[in-house]
């Protein structure tokens, strides 16, 4: 079992640019159903093997597509994630690193009057449901179907934490970036209730960074909503307040967002926190064997 | 990006807002002839640096006490305070021990304030809106109230498509305190905050202090505005008011190279893909007892070329003493970040030694290069895992 995505998830490309079209073609080896792409002006053309639209609205009448991935730049990312929406995408993935945040914030008003749609990202690797649907720009390889669910503001990280899990011999049910921007689609606690409703999901692991405060959040709602074992680990622990770590939602402002409030937060939950990204693995394993 | 004061006020004076009149001076001579022209009573003269605390700051072997603001009564005295600043660096809270050097100054008309508010505009992350912020405790330390007393803090959702509303600005008016023709003053400066903010993609805006002056006057007394990084490919006139003199220098080269990095006080240089694992990494270090000397992330698509000058970069700071590059090869392959590595060793020449942590796609191929080259480079040390390369790093650093 998995969340969001499945064998049966058929999927378009926005942006077939260079990136895009790499991704597609690694996301259709992977074994994903890559049924289209959209590319206004050369619709009925064919690239790389993908049928090409003109329109988000022409695809899904045409392919029966139910999801997509983003890969539009910046300045139009915004307009693409709504065009998918608006024409029936169930699940959008936007790639897109730098989309200005106020356009963000349009778009989640926007999303708010389409129930049903779920935005994952922006600036985030996609999302994978190893064996089945990748949609995404991580490393396939390195995943393995299992019962670990796994949700991250990180790309790296996330493969690192992967790569462990895989290694332990712990699988992934389904893994979703969520992104590095300080306004994103899916959250922590919207990813935690699929989790904890997803028969085929064992254990979650979270790994949050610093800036905001959506992980004391998903730490209140963990202690009261969330049965199955969660661990955790909270990036930039060294970081200095003032300045944007990498990611654009990435920083310690007005004395919020600091990793020690986040790691008091979860460990206050209950939530086995791994002291350093070397122990991801390790910390969802010890998780599991307490609620045993 | 963040922009000086002066600037700040100038786009608020253009969306509506009172601003007292200024001048902008970079030599003593230029600010008795801005203290003349500003009527020659008396006027502040405030230093333009990118950091906060100005006022209770102090410029660095200055024999006297000053700080970067001062009111000046007299024509030799604006000039002789703008001489002392324009000498010195400003030593604030934000700067660090070494001060900034101040190249610009204002001469401000005097508005002597009689009560102070506070007035921002931020994104609030939880609601994924834009949110006016505003107290009747001013001119102090809006964190420190923040956070001992956060109900003195009124906060409006904004929303991105309208802006804020009369009406939400004539409420905040009222539950400022304000009170006849100054509700109508207050309102126009806030409804100028929103239309900055929104127009022209700002992260924060602040106008902190907010003054009705003794003579009743409401007025932008500071002003303080950083702009979205992401969003300046459509403000080309925001873009050049960029002050590059006030930016890191060893960082503005990092990002001319598309590389992201920010400069520490360790002594443990990092390279890494990703922003998160390129933290975890700097966690790491610290964990296992060392400090790292900066936050460093390559990106996913990184060429030889970045990767040479990434280290360059990291060399160029003396106090670097080992280095830990750790890489996990997705779409960056391991191998092209190992033919990297030998032919940044080959060009810039690793006086100190460089871990290497690589794992993920091609991570063989990338042994091999490696492993091909131990005589050659001797200062690259393979690790075999992440504990233990930041192991291996914090030792090299300590011998």
């Amino acid at each position: 079992m998995s969340i969001l995505v499945d064998r049966n998830t058929k999927v378009i490309c926005q942006g077939l640019g260079k990136a895009g079209t790499f991704h597609a073609i690694q996301c259709r080896e992977y074994g994903t159903q890559m049924v289209g792409g959209i590319s206004p002006g050369k619709g009925g053309t064919v690239k790389e093997g993908f049928p090409l639209f003109n329109t988000v609205a022409e695809a899904v009448a045409k392919t029966g597509a139910n999801a997509s991935m983003v890969f539009v730049p910046p300045s139009g990312a915004a307009d693409a994630i709504m065009e998918a929406a608006d024409a029936g995408i169930k699940v959008i993935v936007a790639i897109t690193e730098g989309i200005p945040v106020l356009d963000m914030a349009k778009v989640k008003r926007f999303l708010d009057t389409k129930p049903g749609v779920r935005l994952i990202g922006p600036n985030c690797p996609g999302i994978i449901t190893p064996g089945q649907c990748k949609i995404g720009i991580m490393p396939g390889y390195i995943h393995k179907p299992g019962t670990v669910g796994v949700i991250s503001r990180s790309g790296t990280l996330t493969y690192e934490a992967v790569f462990q899990l895989t290694a332990l011999g712990l699988g992934q049910s389904t893994c979703v970036g969520i992104g590095g921007d300080p306004v994103i689609g899916t959250n922590q606690i919207d990813l935690l209730k699929l989790f904890q409703e997803d028969p085929g999901t064992e254990a979650i692991l979270m790994i949050g960074e610093i800036g905001g405060t959506a992980e004391e959040r998903a730490a209140e709602y963990i202690a009261k909503n969330v049965t199955k074992p969660v661990a955790a680990f909270i990036a930039g622990q060294t970081a200095p307040p003032g300045r944007r770590m990498g990611h654009a939602g990435a920083i310690i402002s007005g004395g919020s967002g600091s990793a020690q409030d986040k790691i008091a937060a979860l460990k206050k939950a209950g939530i086995e926190v791994a002291p350093t990204p070397a122990d991801l693995g390790s910390a969802v394993k010890a998780a599991m064997a307490k609620k045993k | 990006m963040k922009i000086h004061e002066y600037q700040a006020k100038e786009l608020f004076a253009a969306a509506g807002a009172n601003t007292p009149k200024h001048i902008v001076v970079k030599t003593p001579d230029e600010a008795a002839a801005a203290f003349d022209q500003l009527g020659g009573k008396g006027a502040m003269v405030k230093a333009q640096i990118h950091a906060g605390g100005r006022g209770a700051g102090q410029l660095k072997g200055y024999a006297e006490k000053l700080g970067g603001v001062k009111f000046v009564s007299s024509r030799e005295k604006a000039k002789s305070i703008a001489a002392a600043m324009l000498a010195h660096s400003l030593v604030t809270i934000q700067t660090g021990p070494e001060g900034q050097p101040i190249k610009t100054l204002i001469l401000q008309a005097d508005a002597e304030p009689d009560k102070e508010y506070y007035l921002a505009m931020t994104l609030d992350r939880a609601l994924g809106v834009p949110v006016m912020m505003a107290s009747a405790a001013g001119g102090m330390d809006i964190e420190k109230v923040a956070h001992e007393t956060p109900e003195k803090i009124l906060r409006v959702p904004v929303s991105p498509e309208t802006g804020l509303q009369t009406y939400q600005a004539r409420r905040l008016a009222f539950d400022l305190g304000f009170t006849g023709d100054q509700v109508e003053k207050v309102e126009k400066i806030m409804l100028a905050l929103s239309k900055v903010f929104l127009e022209k993609d700002a992260s924060l805006a602040e106008i902190n202090p907010l003054a009705i002056t003794k003579k009743g006057d409401v007025v932008v007394l500071d002003a303080k505005i950083d702009f979205d990084d992401n969003a300046l490919f459509r403000h080309k006139d925001i873009e050049a008011l960029r002050d590059l003199g006030e930016e890191n220098p060893v960082e503005v080269r990092a990002a001319n190279a598309n590389l992201n990095f920010i400069q520490l006080d360790g002594n443990i240089g990092c390279l890494v893909n990703g922003a998160g694992l390129a933290m975890g990494t700097m966690d790491i270090i610290k964990y296992h007892g060392g400090e790292p000397a900066n936050f460093l992330d390559v990106g996913g698509g990184v060429t030889p070329e970045a990767a040479i000058e990434a280290f360059r970069i990291i060399l160029s700071d003396s106090k670097v003493k080992g280095i830990l590059v750790n890489i996990f090869g997705g779409i960056a392959k391991c191998d092209l970040i190992a033919e990297a590595l030998v032919k940044a060793g080959r060009e810039v020449g690793f006086k100190v030694p460089v871990v290497v942590r690589l794992e993920g796609t091609n991570v063989d191929k990338a042994r091999e290069i490696l492993n091909g080259v131990k005589r050659e480079l001797p200062m690259i040390q393979s690790a075999a895992g992440l504990t233990e390369a930041a192991k291996m790093v914090v030792a090299a650093a300590k011998a």
